[in-house]
């Protein structure tokens, strides 16, 4: 009896090896496995911020719109004429409302007499600590490990959560189709939006990988939009933060804001 | 049962009529659509059988790897290489959207979602009025 249970023992133990050598063959047979890798000249960062330098800003022609029409020319961002449908990636705020808190009598005249009553570039402050993704139930938005807060759009469900959490208004929901609104001419190598879904300023990930800098960044002729990698200390961003005093959109509510306000 | 025979002949003629197009094609396969291409290209990123079932699972993965991972640049079994991209790499063979894709999709009935945000390739008004389901 015992003799049997133990070739029975024997002869189980080796089909099982048998059973389990066929995908392991079949894995080692198998010959070179698609990868993916990034573009190789892609731009590589730790920290991506900006900083908008009003000052500069003030030098160029009046009423200038140069990096709100390049951003939203290339992310084919719809335009409605109802405020409240408003799609907004990156958009003029007027300083009292874009630094609630920080205002006074005389950074108010400073506004009037000193920048000619310039109102604020305001865009997504990617922050280091974003609201927008700690409230999304379908990890439809993200925090990417170079510091961009992007979205991935195939999985918003338009809840509007992020909206309701982001404290700068960086959020638009796309309440109709928003195609036939796009007036720009339309992007052909970048999609659009669809009815029912948040969208935001992406720090131009798409042309990051490319090599390039964002649109609004190239697209500003007085080099008033500064990007770059806050972790590198030998960066062009760093350099104007060391120099210049800066302030920050909101930031007493924590969220880290990454876009910072020379004026 | 009152009026049995008249109930048990209209049933049977109301089952011969509904199991109709079952009997009428029995033994016949349906033809598949025949789709366009558009190109000379000879081979897509993968082999046309992968390309056949799995191209959903594929574009999938390009998805997640371009939009999470930062990864652009697909490197296939054959070793060529394509920035993963539905709108600028795929759209570039497949230009013909309304008579490979559609075509395609329309006789199996399903109705992915691409073209509502990625922007489909131009085609040539006639096609585009033609292929329009």
């Amino acid at each position: 009896m015992d003799n049997t249970r133990r070739s029975f023992l024997k002869i189980a133990g080796l089909s099982v090896l048998g059973l389990g050598a066929k995908p392991v063959g079949e894995a080692l047979a198998q010959g070179a496995q698609p990868k993916v890798e990034p573009f190789p000249n892609a731009k590589v960062g730790k920290r991506w911020a900006m900083v908008v330098d009003h000052k500069k800003c003030l030098k160029a022609k009046d009423g200038c719109k140069d990096c709100l029409i390049a951003c939203h020319t290339v992310h084919n961002v719809p335009s409605f004429d109802n405020p409240k449908d408003a799609v907004k990636w990156i958009w003029l705020e007027p300083f009292e409302h874009a630094f609630p808190g920080q205002e006074n009598k005389y950074i108010e005249e400073y506004i009037k007499v000193s920048l000619k009553g310039l109102k604020m570039v305001v865009l997504c402050n990617h922050c280091d600590n974003p609201a927008c993704v700690r409230v999304c139930p379908v990890q439809a938005t993200f925090r990417r490990d170079d510091g961009i807060v992007a979205m991935d759009y195939h999985r918003c469900i338009g809840c509007r959560f992020c909206m309701a959490a982001c404290p700068y208004g960086a959020r638009s929901l796309n309440w109709r189709d928003p195609r036939p609104f796009i007036k720009t001419e339309l992007n052909r190598e970048y999609p659009t939006r669809m009815r029912g879904v948040v969208e935001k300023c992406n720090f131009c990930a798409e042309r990051l990988a490319k090599g390039q800098n964002p649109a609004c960044v190239d697209a500003c002729k007085e080099k008033a939009l500064i990007f770059g990698d806050l972790e590198d200390a030998n960066s062009e961003i760093r350099q104007v933060l060391r120099t210049n005093p800066t302030i920050q959109r909101k930031a007493h509510l924590g969220t880290r804001p990454e876009v910072y306000y020379i004026l | 049962m009152y009026n049995s025979g008249k109930i048990i002949i209209g049933i049977i003629i109301f089952l011969g009529l509904i199991t109709y197009p079952f009997w009428r094609n029995v033994g016949k396969a349906a033809t598949p659509p025949k789709l366009e291409v558009g190109t000379q290209e000879k081979q897509c990123v993968e082999p046309t059988a992968f390309m056949k079932s799995s191209h959903m699972q594929l574009l999938d993965q390009w998805r997640d790897e371009v939009v999470r991972n930062k990864k652009r640049v697909y490197v296939s079994s054959t070793g060529k290489t394509y920035t993963m991209s539905l709108q600028n790499t795929c759209t570039k063979c497949h230009a013909k959207k309304s008579e490979f894709c559609d075509r395609c999709h329309n006789y199996v009935d399903v109705s992915p979602r691409c073209w509502d945000c990625h922007i489909a390739p131009v085609e040539q008004q006639q096609q585009a009025a033609r292929g329009d389901k």
